[in-house]
């Protein structure tokens, strides 16, 4: 039996309270290129009230798992993590990820987290598999996946209007069976 | 197609509102007929009483009235306006004219007559013309054959394939997004 189920090489994942990540998603949405990273719907800025209210009814959800993601060093919440939309008689979810310090990017801790909640995904929740979808410009993201153990499963193409051009939605997955190889 | 075209009346059916009186009576027989559901919802095939579809239907309405990116319709027998399925678009984004496509015809009597084929073809005519969206996405079972075959007849190509997402008879099963762009379709009606 694995006891550290939600720490990796880089970060742990807790869970908080809506407070505290309604106060770190409204800084972050400061940054547009994360809010365009994230959602197809039109990047805006978020009070700390009405993201408060998101994360309530999040917390309330239970065919959801949001967490945050902390840096083993330093201890630093960097962004969140979350399992979604699970469809229990079926095993199969979405999962989503955001770093919302951009300091952090590109070293690795996205994976890193990814492949915590892979574990907890497959391990204690039991799935089948993990399903997510990621925007045609964003390569940073499918490599991480990749890293991961994510594959290509197909893309919905001009999905996304943005800065003048059409842009393919994305769909990787990765089946237990498959983690399961990867982990051996 | 002109500016005085009719939208919602087809061949054999035509496109109207809920009804809240006589629909969840029907609708209540349809949850009855778990080939039906499981045809149309991945969620566990569930019977519902007429009480509990008339509430789900005042929900929906609601849902309609705030959400403003959901056009849902009731596909009518043109001959005698009874209720033979529903049809919509949903999940609509509007800054990315994208959205998502599903309908269903309800009572086995009514399958392979023509209806499913008549709403698919105003449906997509309201969405590209009338919606003036870029693109759509219908989410369909491998094993659902009739949608596969109907969708893929109006132009809809597999885009993704979401491997072993569904289990049913002790068996896995793919979950297929088909697409249909409205350049693709406008080529079709020339």
């Amino acid at each position: 039996m694995n006891i550290d189920l939600l720490r990796g090489e880089l970060i742990r994942l807790t869970v908080e309270d809506p407070e505290t990540l309604a106060k770190l998603v409204s800084q972050w949405s400061a940054d547009s290129e994360y809010s365009r990273l994230l959602d197809w719907d039109p990047a805006r800025r978020h009070s700390a009230k009405n993201a408060q209210k998101w994360f309530e009814k999040q917390a309330e959800d239970d065919n959801s798992y949001l967490f945050a993601i902390h840096t083993l060093e330093g201890d630093h919440i960097i962004g969140e993590i979350g399992l979604d939309g699970i469809r229990w008689t079926h095993g199969d979810c979405f999962v989503g990820i955001g770093l919302g310090d951009r300091e952090y990017w590109g070293k690795g801790y996205g994976t890193d987290a990814m492949k915590v909640i892979l574990r907890y995904a497959f391990t204690e929740l039991n799935l089948q598999r993990v399903t997510l979808d990621v925007f045609e410009y964003n390569p940073r993201g499918m490599r991480s996946y990749e890293k991961a153990g994510f594959v290509l499963e197909g893309r919905q193409r001009g999905m996304i209007l943005r800065d003048g051009r059409r842009w393919d939605v994305i769909y990787m997955g990765i089946l237990k069976d498959e983690w399961l190889r990867n982990n051996a | 197609m002109s500016i005085n075209s009719p939208l919602f009346e087809g061949n054999f059916i035509r496109l109207g509102p809920i009804d809240h009186e006589k629909d969840p009576e029907i609708v209540s027989r349809w949850t009855h007929d778990a080939g039906f559901m499981r045809m149309m919802y991945t969620e566990p095939a569930r019977p519902l009483s007429p009480w509990q579809v008339k509430k789900k239907l005042e929900e929906l309405e609601k849902f309609i009235d705030e959400d403003k990116n959901i056009f849902h319709f009731r596909i009518r027998a043109r001959s005698d306006d009874r209720l033979i399925g529903f049809a919509e678009l949903t999940w609509i984004s509007w800054t990315n004219a994208s959205g998502f496509i599903r309908l269903g015809i309800g009572a086995p009597e009514d399958w392979h007559k023509g209806y499913g084929r008549d709403a698919l073809g105003m449906l997509l005519r309201y969405a590209f013309t009338e919606l003036n969206l870029y693109r759509l996405t219908a989410v369909i079972p491998a094993y659902n054959l009739a949608a596969l075959g109907l969708f893929t007849s109006f132009g809809f190509v597999e885009e993704v394939r979401r491997r072993q997402a569904l289990e049913r008879d002790n068996q896995r099963w793919d979950l297929l997004h088909l697409g249909l762009l409205a350049a693709e379709w406008k080529e079709r009606q020339k």
